[in-house]
């Protein structure tokens, strides 16, 4: 019963509130909308720098399971890619459990061996890489390995790899390896084609070539050092074999993008933070131009809180009109970013990161609502806090003028 | 000379051209190994803009067992190495730590030179793993070589095939050049300086050369060398990597 009655009245309270709010602040003119302006900005960096970080992270994890990881991968017990000491030892035979899901195309042998590529008296240690030429779980162009009827192996190798060694498609370069027994081996090879991926960790100091060809070359007929999981690929553990999925593979690149969220959250956390002084300072100055104001108003019948809440809600409504005003400008702009993405400089993927020569930012409605509340609750923060003075007020001294 | 004694002689030739480069390979053995051997030397790696020199003393004992101590540069002096048959220790003063070297780390290079861990470790008989055959006869600073086609007997060898040119009179290797699976030439060593020591010819000067990269190869030469000395065993341990 205490509900019903209670409401409208805190309902008229709310309305004539917001209106007296909404009303000081167009008379504040200039001052209010320099701060909507600013915190406009904060709230439209925000928003982009957010965007831009998730649409680096959707792309580069798309392209890398798209060229690389595939739906997962399973790995021999001894592989570690950082560590190309182990790949002596790290491949064994094929398990006949996995036959099937290879001759289906749902995973995909390769095996890996180091190698060193010679080229107009330069060498260079390079991991020569086996894979199926008919293979369809990544994006590889493999069909250009399927040499079986040729002398001379064809292999294919990244843009930056081409960069790197200066080769260009069909040139011929002499490669030198070790079969299973530690014994040299050494052939010209010719570069059947160049791709062009995001994905360097596909790409640098790697050759591509024919699996079957590999293995004779290494006397390791059967065997793999990893396989690729397509997306019908059912896991079956086999021992010796160990399952890396999604997560695990893409892990270095989140840790990766949360780190980047951080350091780039400093930046827009300044610029959020000169707005919202900009918000602390008005109120202060307003409380002290507007004790008789303040004074009338209990003298009238408000409670202190009320006025409290007036005042909290004149600054918090600066991040309303600051979000209204950021979305007039700032949606046509991050549209635009959306549409035409954000090129990056030609050495931005040379630093090893899946990176594409545009950044196309996604804003999700999530990260949106999440920076909506993060400018209003702040705001709202920092309007209160100058307000605190109010709640120790004698009336009297407000209608002399002595608050402060 | 008769018909007969011509057929019987052409007959025998390839057997006794067999027979004579097995000869060769077991004398170029007999000079080059030994019970044990007490030698200095100096290691001069030429790179693309300088040249470092290394200079180390090396203890060995047979094929098995060898102990080396680098003298200088400053950098590495004072850093040894104890290969036990298969296995290699090396004791680095700087760390005051002794690693030992297994699977693909011995293949990698000895301080920047064209020289494998593995191949430096590498002192069976060449008897032991390749089969010899005669194949040509030529001259090299001068002197008569006999040139060997040696074909592996054994799997776990690096090089598959190789060519030497061995000097004639003093049974010592002149030029030896390394071959992969599919014939490439790899690396050449020139060896130079041979001189007499007690009852052996030895070649004081080797040069290696990777034949499939620009430079001017890693040259290997020995300051002094004395063979059948007294080692004591305690050298051929762990402990004395430390001391």
């Amino acid at each position: 019963m205490a509900f019903s009655i209670a409401s409208p009245t805190t309902k008229l309270n709310a309305m004539l509130s917001l209106r007296l709010a909404f009303r000081n602040l167009m008379g504040a003119g200039l001052r209010t909308w320099l701060n909507v302006f600013v915190l406009s900005v904060a709230f439209v960096v925000i928003v982009f720098y957010n965007g831009m970080l998730d649409g680096w992270n959707q792309q580069a994890k798309a392209d890398t399971r798209a060229w690389e990881t595939g739906s997962g991968q399973l790995w021999h017990a001894q592989y570690n890619p950082f560590d190309a000491y182990c790949l002596e030892d790290a491949h064994a035979l094929l398990p006949p459990a996995y036959e099937q899901s290879i001759d289906e195309g749902d995973i995909t042998p390769v095996l890996i061996t180091q190698a060193t590529a010679y080229r107009d008296n330069r060498m260079q240690n390079i991991l020569l890489k086996g894979i199926a030429p008919e293979q369809i779980v990544v994006k590889l162009p493999t069909h250009l390995l399927d040499d079986a009827h040729e002398e001379m192996p064809h292999v294919i190798i990244g843009k930056r790899m081409a960069a790197a060694s200066h080769l260009t498609v069909h040139d011929t370069l002499l490669i030198r390896w070790r079969d299973r027994h530690g014994t040299f081996d050494a052939c010209q090879v010719i570069v059947a084609g160049i791709f062009g991926s995001n994905v360097p960790t596909i790409d640098n100091g790697q050759m591509w070539m024919n699996l079957t060809r590999l293995q004779q070359m290494t006397g390791l007929s059967g065997h793999a050092t990893l396989m690729i999981a397509g997306p019908g690929y059912q896991h079956t553990p086999q021992p010796g074999w160990i399952f890396k999925d999604d997560t695990e593979l893409l892990k270095e690149f989140s840790d990766i993008i949360r780190a980047k969220k951080w350091s780039s959250s400093v930046i827009y956390g300044l610029l959020l933070a000169i707005a919202l002084l900009a918000i602390f300072d008005t109120q202060v100055l307003s409380i002290f131009r507007r004790q008789k104001e303040i004074g009338t108003y209990i003298a009238l019948g408000l409670t202190r809180g009320h006025v409290v809440g007036l005042f909290t809600l004149e600054g918090s409504a600066q991040s309303l009109l600051a979000i209204i005003v950021g979305t007039l400008w700032g949606l046509p702009l991050l549209w635009a970013l959306h549409v035409n993405g954000i090129a990056m400089p030609g050495a931005a993927d040379e630093m090893g990161l899946t990176i594409g020569e545009k950044i196309v930012p996604v804003y999700s409605f999530a990260m949106v609502a999440a920076s909506i509340v993060l400018v209003t609750v702040s705001a709202t923060l920092v309007s209160y806090l100058p307000t605190r003075k109010i709640l120790h007020l004698h009336p009297t001294d407000a209608l002399k003028g002595k608050l402060i | 000379m008769s018909p007969h004694t011509l057929i019987i002689l052409l007959a025998f030739t390839p057997s006794l051209m067999a027979q004579e480069a097995v000869t060769l390979l077991s004398e170029v053995d007999a000079n080059l190994t030994s019970a044990n051997r007490v030698m200095e030397s100096s290691m001069t790696i030429h790179g693309k803009r300088t040249s470092r020199t290394i200079t180390a003393k090396t203890m060995a004992v047979g094929t098995t067992k060898s102990f080396t101590e680098y003298l200088s540069p400053a950098a590495e002096k004072g850093t040894k190495m104890l290969k036990l048959d298969k296995q290699l220790w090396i004791y680095s003063p700087a760390t005051d730590r002794t690693v030992q070297l297994s699977g693909h780390l011995l293949r990698q290079s000895v301080m920047g030179s064209d020289l494998s861990y593995e191949e430096m470790m590498d002192d069976r008989k060449l008897s032991d793993i390749y089969t010899p055959l005669v194949i040509g006869r030529d001259t090299i600073d001068n002197r008569p070589v006999v040139i060997l086609q040696l074909t592996a007997v054994v799997d776990d060898v690096a090089y598959p095939s190789q060519k030497m040119w061995v000097d004639a009179q003093r049974h010592v290797p002149l030029r030896q050049e390394f071959f992969a699976k599919s014939g490439q030439l790899l690396k050449r060593m020139d060896l130079k300086e041979v001189v007499r020591i007690d009852s052996r010819w030895f070649p004081l000067v080797m040069i290696y050369k990777d034949m499939l990269k620009d430079g001017k190869g890693t040259e290997f030469r020995v300051t002094t060398i004395r063979f059948n000395q007294e080692i004591p065993d305690y050298i051929f341990t762990k402990a004395a990597l430390k001391r």
